[in-house]
């Protein structure tokens, strides 16, 4: 009970911050809307050809616009020393942790929630499609980028050049998440069940499990010297 | 009780502190000087669990600290030049947050008398960006005291400050060692040292060249030991 107060009292911190300089949805936000208007210039919308990109197109958005929020998670943490004022609480580090993989996945998802209709509209997609499905996916692939993208933005702040850092580290080992998630956004935009698509949801599923627990364990060395 | 046997940091080939040993007793004032690199912060670090020894113990109050450091942060309260503070909260909401952290039971009412000690309960509204050094000090020793901590590791924290905030602080720090914390001081500041602290501890290059009650031992003979 004593960790989930500690734990909801960091999102709280977090939101708050958020609130007061918008920095790191505004950037995503910004970041996504280009990127959709770009594309709706140089792809045809409603082509056929359009269509197999788009899936791609769309998680190029998520995980760019992602890192760049993940980015700002921790830059943010070390102005005037705060990531250390956090380290000193009470609190076993792996649970700083959570706290900012559920905030991380906040955002995302928010970001996520502003563009998606826009680039539906633009790209003059059928709404003819399994959109829970469509939702599940989302929150898979987000959940399993944001795991990870979460602990290497620890580590990429400890650098001098952290904007660089962070997609050198992060883009190779969330490989696996997001050709599993733009997999099955492009059979669900086919208009595939959910049940044709299990196995890549299982994949998701198990990328999720696995680096939500092994970054959740080494979170503690993160901060080591 | 601060206690630490043959204490060693190494950074890659370059030892910061080497086989450091000292005791500071329950209530003691001990202020630890140095001049610059000569280790004082890595070694408030290493006490306050930030980092880690390369060899040797610290023991907090009788804790291990490697075994009990969660337990240990519950005790020590740290101040350093860095505020710990977020600039985008303010000075009230900063301190809901750290109160939240440490589980502090009527929190509000608490923090009230706090902000009203360090002089900031008018400014508890605004945020933390727009203060200035002296009020983000003040505020930081706020934060540090919190929790109403058995042992205050202080890291330079006068640095930047004017003449009046720095007297506010001394006065609160003089405060709480009334009310029997132990505290210990890195500082480069002597004289400071000389005329407040009750024991003195001297580091030169990583290793402690002296450890001394403050009355036995001169400001002459201070300098000399850490410029010679």
């Amino acid at each position: 009970m004593e960790i989930l107060s500690q734990i909801f009292a960091i999102i709280r911190k977090d939101l708050l911050m958020e609130l007061r300089d918008k920095q790191v949805i505004s950037s995503m936000l910004v970041f996504s809307l280009i990127v959709v208007v770009i594309f709706n210039f140089v792809f045809e919308p409603g082509d056929s050809q359009t269509k197999l990109t788009i899936p791609g197109v769309l998680w190029v958005l998520i995980i760019f616009a992602g890192n760049l929020g993940l980015a700002r998670s921790f830059g943010r943490e070390r102005e005037q020393g705060g990531i250390q004022g956090l380290i000193l609480c009470p609190i076993d580090k792996s649970y700083i942790y959570i706290a900012k993989v559920i905030v991380n996945i906040f955002f995302m998802m928010l970001v996520e929630a502003i563009t998606l209709p826009i680039f539906w509209v633009l790209f003059d997609m059928s709404p003819d499609i399994n959109f829970p499905a469509l939702l599940l996916v989302l929150f898979l692939g987000t959940t399993g980028f944001a795991a990870v993208g979460t602990i290497f933005s620890a580590i990429s702040a400890h650098t001098k050049s952290s904007e660089v850092m962070l997609p050198i580290l992060l883009f190779p080992v969330s490989v696996p998440v997001v050709l599993a998630a733009s997999k099955s956004t492009a059979k669900i935009l086919a208009g595939s069940s959910l049940g044709e698509i299990s196995g890549w949801i299982k994949m998701l599923i198990g990328f999720d499990a696995v680096f939500l627990i092994a970054c959740f364990l080494l979170y503690e060395y993160v901060f080591e010297e | 009780m601060i206690r630490t046997e043959g204490l060693t940091k190494n950074f890659g080939f370059k030892k910061a502190l080497s086989q450091v040993s000292f005791k500071i007793k329950e209530g003691e004032y001990a202020a630890l000087l140095g001049v610059n690199g000569a280790g004082k912060t890595t070694l408030v670090r290493i006490l306050s669990t930030l980092s880690r020894a390369s060899c040797g113990g610290v023991w907090m109050n009788g804790l291990d600290v490697k075994k009990n450091s969660i337990k240990i942060r519950k005790i020590i309260g740290v101040m350093s030049h860095s505020s710990f503070l977020y600039p985008q909260l303010s000075a009230e909401e900063n301190l809901i947050f750290y109160a939240d952290m440490y589980r502090i039971p009527d929190k509000r009412h608490y923090i009230a008398q706090l902000l009203k000690r360090v002089g900031l309960w008018e400014r508890r509204y605004d945020l933390v960006s727009i203060f200035s050094r002296g009020m983000q000090q003040r505020l930081s020793l706020a934060r540090a005291i919190l929790h109403q901590p058995k042992i205050l590791l202080l890291d330079e924290p006068f640095t930047g400050l004017d003449v009046h905030a720095a007297g506010l602080l001394t006065d609160l720090i003089n405060e709480n060692v009334k009310n029997g914390i132990t505290v210990l001081l890195a500082t480069h500041d002597l004289e400071y040292a000389k005329n407040h602290a009750n024991r003195i501890l001297l580091l030169k290059n990583g290793i402690l060249s002296q450890d001394t009650a403050a009355s036995a031992i001169s400001l002459e003979q201070i300098t000399n030991k850490l410029t010679n």
